[in-house]
C-alpha cells in the first residue's frame, strides 16, 4: 500500500521534474521555464491552501511517543484557517470551536490535550470527544466534518484499526469536500495504508531552533515533516518551525533537481525519478501506476 | 386557612378498595404498618381500631395485645403525598395559592378570597361539603397566620374562625402546646418544665408565674437561653423554628412572618398512543415515534418551548415498561432531530408479546421562540448540505457514544498541572456563559498534551540532580537541552502530609522530541527514599 501512494505521487512529481530539462522533448527553453515555475508554484509551502481548493482531508503519521503529530496537524490546521480568513468573505475572528477525538489507546500512549498548552486562542474553543474505539471515533470524526460550527476536526487513531479502511477514509473525504471542512487525522504508530486523504504527511520531532534567552533551553518547536503523498502538491521534506503560530520553514531538503538526461515521455512514466537519488528511503517510489486502480488517487 | 386531613392514608386505603366508612373491612379494627428497626410499627388506625385503645406509632406487638384480632395492611407513605400534592393543587379552588403541610395537611391563603363563597363561615362548610363528598375526614380553621390556623384545626373546635380582631393570645391560651408544631424531644422538656399550655408559655415569657413567689422579669431571656444551641446541639436541623418554643410562639402571634413554599403545578408535555394492535415490528414502532414526536413538537410549538430531555415510554403487553431517556445540548424542537437521535436508542428493545402503549414525554423544556423556516433550507436535503449546527452535532455524538464522552477543558484554579484543568460535559449554555470573570492563572510554558497519568522513567543517567539519559517506554533517551527545575510544590491543604514535591524540567532528546519531566522529591526532604522521575506531558 505504502509502495502505491508513494509511487503515484512521486510520478507526478518526476513529470514535472523531467518535463524541465531542454534537451529533451522538443521546444526548449520555454517549457523548461514553465515546467520550473510550475513545479515551484505547486510545492507546498505555508500558507498555500486557497479556500477552493483547500485540502478537506489531511493524514499525518507520527509516533505515539511524541507530540510532532499533533502540532504538526495543529500548525497546518492554524495555517489553512488563517489562509481562509484573510479571504474577503470570511469572518476576520473565526470563533468557532475545534473539534478534538481521540480513541481510547491514543489517549493512553499519547495523552489529551492540555488546556494551557494549546495556543490560547484555541484552548477555550476545544471541544473533546473520548471515544472508546476506532468504530466510535470514525462516527465522531464524520458528524464533526458534516458541523458547520467547526473550524477544523482533528482526529487521532492509534495503529491501523479494521474500521479504519479505504472506504471510510473515502467516505470521510467525501463528507468533508461537500461540506467544505477540514480534517486532520493523526495516524499514531500507523503503516501508511490505503487511503483517500488529500495530503498525508510524516511528522518526527527535529531539534529545536536555539532559544533567544536560554542557550540551554529547548527552543522554537521544530518537526520533520515529510509530505509524501498529495494530490495537487508534489512530496517534499521540510523543516517546520512553529513560530507563535506561523509555521516557516528552514531548508529544504530537497532541492530542485538539475537537468538530467532527457527520457522521452514515454519511459518518464516507468523510468525511476531523480529522487531515488536524493533521499535514501524514497528507493520505493519510482514504481509506476500502470494497471493500478485508480482508488488509490 | 389550614386543612387537616387528619386520617389521610387510612381514607387513601379505605378510597382504594371502593368502601363507605365503616362498612365491610373497615368495620374491624385495621392499622397501616411500617417496617422499622425495633419490628412493625402502627402508622395509622381506623375509626374501630381507635376505639379498640390502638393509636399511631405503636409497636405492632403491643396492639396485638390490646387487640388480638387486628387486621394489617402495609402503609403507603410516597403515596400519601402524592395525593396530597394533587389535594393542595386541587385545594386552590379556595385561594390563589396553596401549600403542602406534610405529612396530611394543606395551608391554603385565603386572603380576600372568602366573600366569594359567601362569607367565611360559607367558605369551611364548602370545604367540608367538598372533602366528604371525596370521603375524606378534614378539620378546618381559618386565622390570621398560618401557624395560628394549624393550631386550630389540629387542637381547637372545627372549623374555628380567628379574625384579628380577636386577641390571638387570649383566645388560643388553652390550646396544648403540641399546637406550635415542634418537635417531640423539644415537646418533652417543655413538659417537663411544666408548660402544658400556650397560656403558660406567655405567661412566662411576659414574665407573670402562677405562684408569685419566684417572679421572673424577663421569662422570654431565661426560655431563649433554655432552647438555644445547647439544648439542640447534636439534634438534626436544630437551627429550624421546630425546635424553639419562641419562635414558634412569634410565628403564631404574627411577629414574625413565617414564608411558606406555595406548590405551583408544571405541566410536562405529554403525548402518547394506545394501540389497538400490540407492536412486535420495529418499523411500526417508528412510524409510532414519528407521529408521537410530531404531536410533542406541536405541543412544544403551542408553548413556545423547546425539548431538552425527552422519555419514551414503552409499556409492554406483560407489564414491562422500557425507557429511553434523551438529552440534548440545546432546547430543540426539530422532529427529524428528534427522530435521528431516538432511532439509535431503540435498536435493543426487546418487544416480548408486544408494545401496546408508548408514551412521549419531555420532564425538561426551555423556552424557545418560534421562528420562521428559511426558505432556503427549508427542505431537508439543503440543509443537510449546509451542515448540521453545533448542538445537533453534539447530541448525535453523545447520544451515540454516551452522556459523558464529549468535554470540554474549563481551567481551574490550581498550580498542580493535573488540577489545573478539568473536564466538564458540554453544554452550549456553559459554553456561552464560559467568559470568566477572574484572571486565569497563566503557567508558564506548558506541553501540548498531557498524560492521564503520569509514568515512571528509569533515570540511567543522572548528574548535578539532573537527568542525562533516561528509558521510557523500552527507549533510551540522551537529554540535550534542559530547562528548569519549576517547582511545583504539593498542595499542603488537600494532600497527604507525606506528598513531595515536583521539580519539572522541560527536556530535550537527540532527536529533538520534547518532554516535560519531574522528580519527584528531593534527598533528604524526609519523604521517602530516593526520588523518582515521572514524565508528564509531551510537547509538541
Amino acid at each position: 500500500m505504502e509502495q502505491m501512494n508513494r509511487s503515484v505521487s512521486s510520478t507526478t512529481a518526476s513529470i514535472a521534474a523531467q518535463l524541465r530539462p531542454s534537451a529533451g522533448v522538443n521546444s526548449g527553453g520555454m517549457t523548461s521555464a514553465f515546467a520550473s515555475k510550475a513545479y515551484q508554484s505547486s510545492r507546498w509551502r505555508p500558507g498555500l491552501s486557497q479556500a477552493d481548493q483547500h485540502p478537506c482531508h489531511n493524514e499525518v503519521f507520527a509516533n505515539s511517543e511524541e507530540g510532532a503529530g499533533a502540532a504538526l496537524a495543529l500548525a497546518l490546521a492554524r495555517d489553512a484557517v488563517k489562509v481562509d480568513s484573510k479571504g474577503a468573505l470570511a469572518d476576520a475572528d473565526d470563533q468557532r470551536c475545534i473539534l478534538w477525538v481521540q480513541t481510547a489507546d491514543a489517549i493512553k500512549r499519547g495523552g489529551r490535550p492540555y488546556i494551557h498548552g494549546l495556543p490560547p486562542e484555541l484552548s477555550r474553543r476545544l471541544i473533546h470527544v473520548a471515544a472508546e474505539n476506532a468504530q466510535d471515533a470514525l462516527f465522531a470524526l464524520e458528524e464533526g466534518v458534516r458541523c458547520r460550527d467547526f473550524a477544523f476536526v482533528i482526529g487521532e487513531v492509534r495503529g491501523n484499526p479494521r474500521a479504519l479502511d479505504f472506504t471510510a477514509s473515502r467516505r470521510l473525504t467525501l463528507t468533508a469536500q461537500s461540506h467544505g471542512s477540514r480534517l486532520y487525522l493523526i495516524r499514531l504508530d500507523a503503516r501508511p495504508d490505503l487511503s483517500s486523504a488529500r495530503m498525508r504527511w510524516n511528522a518526527a520531532s527535529a531539534p529545536s531552533q536555539r532559544s533567544r534567552w536560554n542557550a540551554d533551553a529547548p527552543g522554537v518547536p521544530s518537526w520533520k515533516a515529510e509530505l509524501f503523498r498529495a494530490r495537487s502538491h508534489p512530496p517534499g521534506n521540510w523543516i517546520l518551525h512553529d513560530h507563535k503560530g506561523n509555521i516557516s520553514i528552514s531548508r529544504p531538503k530537497i532541492p530542485i533537481p538539475e537537468a538530467a538526461n532527457a527520457p522521452d515521455i514515454s519511459s518518464i512514466i516507468l523510468s525511476t525519478g531523480p529522487y531515488q537519488n536524493t533521499a535514501a528511503h524514497y528507493g520505493d517510489m519510482g514504481r509506476a501506476t500502470v494497471g493500478r486502480s485508480l482508488a488509490a488517487l | 386557612m389550614a386543612i387537616w386531613a387528619a386520617q389521610l392514608s387510612v381514607d387513601r386505603w379505605r378510597l382504594s378498595k371502593g368502601l363507605k366508612r365503616g362498612e365491610g373491612v373497615d368495620a374491624a379494627p385495621l392499622a397501616l404498618i411500617s417496617e422499622t428497626a425495633h419490628g412493625p410499627r402502627l402508622e395509622a388506625v381506623n375509626d374501630a381500631g381507635r376505639q379498640a385503645g390502638l393509636h399511631s406509632a405503636m409497636m405492632l406487638a403491643d396492639a396485638r395485645t390490646l387487640c388480638p384480632d387486628l387486621n394489617v395492611e402495609p402503609a403507603d407513605p410516597a403515596g400519601d403525598l402524592e395525593a396530597l400534592e394533587k389535594l393542595t393543587l386541587w385545594a386552590q379552588r379556595w385561594g390563589p395559592w396553596s401549600a403542602l403541610d406534610p405529612s396530611d395537611g394543606v395551608i391554603v391563603d385565603v386572603t380576600g378570597t372568602a366573600h366569594l363563597f359567601g362569607g367565611e363561615d360559607r367558605l369551611l362548610n364548602d370545604v367540608e361539603q367538598r372533602f366528604s363528598a371525596r370521603d375524606i375526614a378534614v378539620r378546618t380553621a381559618i386565622a390570621p397566620t398560618a401557624g395560628a390556623a394549624w393550631a386550630l384545626a389540629h387542637y381547637g373546635a372545627n372549623a374555628a374562625i380567628l379574625s384579628p380582631a380577636h386577641d390571638m393570645a387570649a383566645q388560643m391560651a388553652s390550646l396544648p402546646v403540641a399546637a406550635l408544631r415542634l418537635d417531640a424531644d423539644v415537646l418533652t422538656v417543655l413538659r417537663r418544665l411544666g408548660l402544658k399550655r400556650l397560656g403558660d408559655l406567655t405567661a412566662v415569657e411576659q414574665g407573670r408565674t402562677r405562684d408569685r413567689a419566684n417572679i421572673a422579669p424577663n421569662g422570654r431571656d431565661a426560655l431563649q437561653r433554655r432552647f438555644r444551641r445547647k439544648f439542640t446541639n447534636g439534634m438534626k436541623g436544630r437551627k429550624s423554628p421546630a425546635f424553639n418554643p419562641l419562635v414558634r410562639m412569634d410565628q403564631l402571634l404574627g411577629r414574625v412572618p413565617e414564608p411558606l413554599l406555595p406548590i405551583v403545578p408544571h405541566h410536562m408535555p405529554l403525548v402518547q398512543r394506545r394501540l389497538a394492535e400490540p407492536l412486535r415490528h420495529r418499523d411500526l414502532l417508528d412510524q409510532v415515534l414519528h407521529d408521537l414526536t410530531h404531536d410533542m413538537v406541536r405541543m412544544l410549538e403551542g408553548r413556545g418551548e423547546g425539548a431538552r430531555r425527552l422519555d419514551l415510554g414503552l409499556w409492554r403487553v406483560d407489564g414491562e415498561v422500557i425507557i429511553r431517556s434523551l438529552e440534548m445540548a440545546e432546547a430543540n424542537r426539530d422532529p427529524a432531530h428528534i427522530i435521528r437521535l431516538f432511532t439509535g436508542k431503540l435498536e435493543d428493545i426487546d418487544a416480548g408479546f408486544g408494545i401496546e402503549s408508548v408514551r412521549l414525554r419531555a420532564s425538561w423544556s426551555e423556552p424557545l421562540i418560534l421562528e420562521q423556516n428559511d426558505i432556503e433550507t427549508a427542505s431537508s436535503k439543503e440543509s443537510e448540505a449546509l451542515g448540521t449546527s453545533l448542538a445537533a452535532c453534539i447530541d448525535r455524538i453523545s447520544v451515540k457514544l454516551g452522556q459523558g464522552s464529549v468535554t470540554q477543558p474549563v481551567p481551574q484554579a490550581s498550580h498542580l498541572p493535573e488540577r489545573a484543568h478539568r473536564w466538564e460535559p458540554y453544554g452550549v449554555q456553559s459554553m456561552v456563559t464560559q467568559t470568566t470573570y477572574q484572571e486565569v492563572l497563566k503557567p508558564y510554558k506548558r506541553p501540548l498534551k498531557i498524560l492521564d497519568y503520569q509514568e515512571k522513567i528509569h533515570s540511567l543517567d543522572e548528574s548535578d540532580g539532573l537527568l542525562k539519559r533516561f528509558q521510557w517506554r523500552g527507549r533510551v533517551h540522551d537529554v540535550m537541552r534542559a530547562e528548569g527545575p519549576e517547582r511545583i510544590a504539593p498542595e499542603w491543604w488537600r494532600m497527604r502530609s507525606t506528598a513531595r514535591l515536583r521539580d519539572y524540567y522541560r527536556i530535550e532528546d537527540a532527536e529533538g522530541r520534547r518532554y516535560w519531566i519531574y522528580r519527584e522529591g528531593e534527598l533528604g526532604d524526609g519523604r521517602g527514599g530516593s526520588p523518582d522521575w515521572f514524565i508528564h506531558g509531551v510537547f509538541g
